[in-house]
């Protein structure tokens, strides 16, 4: 194998693919990206066994072939050599050995036979569809700070993404809790979505997808099985199972009887949040929100290390109201809302509250309140 | 200050009858010694060794079952004691201590001897238990000097005699150097402290690794650690060894909850509450198999810790059978606001942690066993 490449097309394909080789590893195969070179294009492939990323880019291919060499290493050496770069890949294939030369540098990285690299078996999907990457990244990015990070849970350790109704429509959907709060993000369907099956998609995926969203133009190519999920560009392919388990119903735990209403400026919200909980040392304490007519008094009182209190202007027409939340799940719901005011929908201290972004309902989150 | 034979002393207190007899303290036929008391140790009874092999040795030795919360109940007693003589107690375990007397002269108007003298004698007059005392210049001297002349010993390594002292001494007298070790330093050529004097620093570094600088150290009779007596607990866990292998999953479960609830119960007194669940299982063939769990919020319910190890347990694909279960929490916090928050999917959590903080304040007021789950009499 031998072509020569731009070193920075070179270091985004290699990148990305790094990212998924774990940086633990007792298989060594794993910790290597497989090279494949073939025609005018060179495939860097990695996997962890439960995900796959391929990215493609364009190269002078003087001998067809194929290698793998350590993901991070290589890494490394092409984002250490110089911008503009032109870099001449080689493997002779005899000598376990591929050198990599740019310049005046040159490197010879050890090999292993690319016949050990395990490739994800290719499978059949049920669900064939193409969504904007502003969408998948809405979607994503939405939601992706509520999955649970507690191994017991781990049907809870991602993302379901699945088909649901509102309001007598299909929407593509997006869901995420960890018990103590919960998201849900809804998108128009798109066309070919409907026979979807719902899957978890595991949290790590949820972190590779988002570098494929970058770009506001890119159609993405989603598949959906049971089993596994693919989402595509035109030079990034990223396969991964599935979360096996079931995601547990979700609908029952958002609240639909909640009359109190609040509504507020959310980045002064999050930036008063911010404030007072400063004096609490641990993000777990309490921020107490008390309500009264178009008034929020928010305080956080640590008996050891001090008190903090700041009061806003809000749009309250209620009867008062005292309640507790975990100041950091506060602050990530808040800053969700980017264009109109936070509405938040309360029952009563000890009940699931309810925000939403102005009446938009395709974007709603739940925590739970704590006790103060 | 070192108890001689704790939790046998404190059983031959509190019963007579057992005052000339062997005395084990352990857990049944599958457990091992916890202590042993002098006179089985002369027929050749050690601690940690196993019970059938301790009762090979001693027929006739009376084996109590440990009461923890006696010894605890003991134990600070003892401590009550030493804090008048310093502020800077440092406990080891219930039975032993390292007490900083720097300085404390010019309180007593006596110097540390006496005042450690006195310290024993008190023991034994207000509580009826014996202890060790050493003394010395500093930590590792201290607790060598401790076990020199057990029971109801007194020795005192001086800073002018210490190069003397250690000279032919086994180098195994270092705390920390187990068997392992011994091997290892062994194979170097070094049995006492004089063959250590003979390497230097950057050898035994070389050789040794991060031991190897404190070999070098100890060799000289030289120990900088300092006796704290704020040493932060990191971990609270409970572990139990089965009379007979297990793999029967309601008496396992029986076990994980009632472990869960002594994790639970010390985390309370101590004000603590953890962020990871550790299950430990130990098989036939006595190897060790854990798993972990993070949790969002730390916790010091039972029932928390208890939900949390049991889906761990279920996790496992090992059917078993096993030889010991052990429930830990880690990652530990301050408890106070935590737990507060409620389970979207689990409505019913804070209303269990409710009925649990009920049911302390009621063991509280009319002892432990006044109210408890089923669960645990399984």
């Amino acid at each position: 194998m031998e072509f020569s490449i731009e070193r920075a097309a070179l270091l985004k394909a290699v990148a990305q693919a790094q990212s998924v080789v774990e940086r633990r590893n007792t298989i060594p195969i794993l910790a290597n990206v497989l090279i494949e070179a073939e025609g005018d294009q060179v495939s860097f492939r990695a996997t962890d066994l439960d995900i796959e990323i391929v990215d493609q880019a364009p190269a002078k291919v003087s001998r067809a072939g194929a290698t793998t060499v350590s993901a991070v290493m290589f890494h490394e050496i092409v984002r250490k050599l110089p911008d503009g770069a032109l870099v001449t890949i080689n493997d002779d294939g005899t000598s376990g050995r591929m050198s990599v030369d740019a310049g005046r540098s040159s490197f010879s990285l050890a090999t292993l036979p690319r016949e050990d690299f395990p490739v994800m078996a290719s499978s059949e999907y049920e669900a064939n569809f193409a969504a904007p990457a502003p969408v998948l990244r809405r979607l994503f990015d939405k939601s992706k700070f509520a999955i649970s990070t507690e191994e017991t849970r781990y049907y809870l350790n991602g993302v379901y993404m699945h088909v649901s109704d509102y309001e007598g429509s299909q929407v593509l959907r997006c869901v995420a809790t960890d018990g103590h709060r919960l998201a849900r993000i809804d998108a128009e369907l798109p066309e070919g979505a409907g026979s979807m099956p719902g899957v978890i998609v595991p949290r790590k995926t949820v972190g590779e997808l988002r570098k494929l969203l970058d770009d506001d133009e890119a159609q993405i190519a989603v598949s959906v099985s049971e089993t596994k999920v693919r989402f595509a560009t035109p030079g990034i392919t990223l396969t991964s199972k599935v979360i096996d388990g079931t995601f547990p119903d979700y609908t029952r735990v958002i609240p639909s009887g909640n009359t109190k209403r609040l509504e507020v400026d959310a980045s002064e919200f999050a930036q008063a949040v911010d404030r007072v909980a400063t004096v609490s040392s641990e993000r777990s304490r309490a921020v107490k929100l008390a309500l009264d007519e178009d008034r929020l008094v928010l305080s956080v009182n640590a008996p050891d290390s001090g008190a903090a209190e700041e009061e806003l202007a809000v749009a309250y027409p209620d009867e008062p109201l005292e309640i507790g939340f975990n100041a950091k799940y506060l602050l990530e719901i808040a800053s969700q809302v980017d264009r109109e005011n936070a509405v938040f929908l309360f029952n009563s201290s000890g009940d699931p509250t309810l925000m939403r972004e102005g009446s938009d309902e395709s974007a709603v989150y739940v925590v739970m309140p704590m006790r103060v | 200050m070192d108890c001689d034979a704790f939790y046998a002393s404190v059983e031959k207190r509190d019963d007579p009858s057992l005052r000339d007899k062997p005395v084990v303290i352990g857990g049944g036929r599958r457990g091992v010694v916890s202590t042993a008391c002098y006179i089985a140790r002369i027929r050749g009874v050690r601690s940690a060794m196993p019970m059938f092999q301790a009762l090979k040795l001693c027929p006739d030795a009376v084996v109590v079952r440990g009461r923890m919360d006696a010894y605890v109940e003991v134990s600070r007693q003892i401590r009550a004691i030493m804090d008048d003589l310093t502020p800077v107690v440092e406990p080891l375990s219930l039975d032993e201590a390292f007490m900083d007397l720097t300085g404390t002269e010019r309180l007593h108007h006596a110097p540390p001897a006496v005042m450690l003298a006195g310290l024993v004698k008190r023991m034994e007059d207000e509580l009826g238990i014996s202890g060790s005392i050493g003394l010395s210049h500093n930590k590792f001297l201290a607790k060598v000097a401790s076990d020199l002349d057990k029971p109801r010993g007194f020795s005192v390594i001086g800073k002018a005699e210490t190069a003397d002292f250690l000279r032919e001494k086994p180098v195994r007298l270092i705390w920390g150097v187990g068997a392992q070790a011994q091997i290892s330093l062994d194979k170097a050529g070094i049995r006492t402290f004089s063959d250590l004097l003979r390497w230097d620093k950057r050898d035994l570094m070389a050789r040794f690794g991060g031991m190897g600088e404190r070999l070098y150290h100890l060799a000289r009779g030289e120990d900088r650690r300092r006796v704290s007596s704020r040493t932060p607990v990191k971990s609270i866990s409970n572990e139990t060894t089965f009379n007979e292998d297990t793999s029967d999953p309601d008496i396992l479960d029986g076990h994980i909850w009632r472990l869960a609830e002594n994790v639970a119960d010390r985390a309370k007194a101590k004000d603590k509450a953890g962020r990871t669940v550790t299950l430990k299982l130990k098989r036939a063939n006595h190897s060790i198999l854990t798993r972990q769990s993070q949790l969002a919020e730390a916790t010091q319910i039972a029932d928390r810790i208890y939900r949390t190890a049991r889906l761990l347990f279920d996790q496992v694909s090992d059917q078993g059978p096993f030889r010991l279960i052990g429930i830990g929490i880690s990652h530990l916090d301050m408890a106070d606001a935590n737990e507060a928050g409620g389970d979207l999917l689990d409505p019913q959590a804070r209303v269990r942690a409710d009925a649990e903080r009920a049911s302390d304040k009621i063991r509280e007021r009319f002892g432990a066993d006044a109210i408890m789950k089923g669960r645990a009499l399984r």
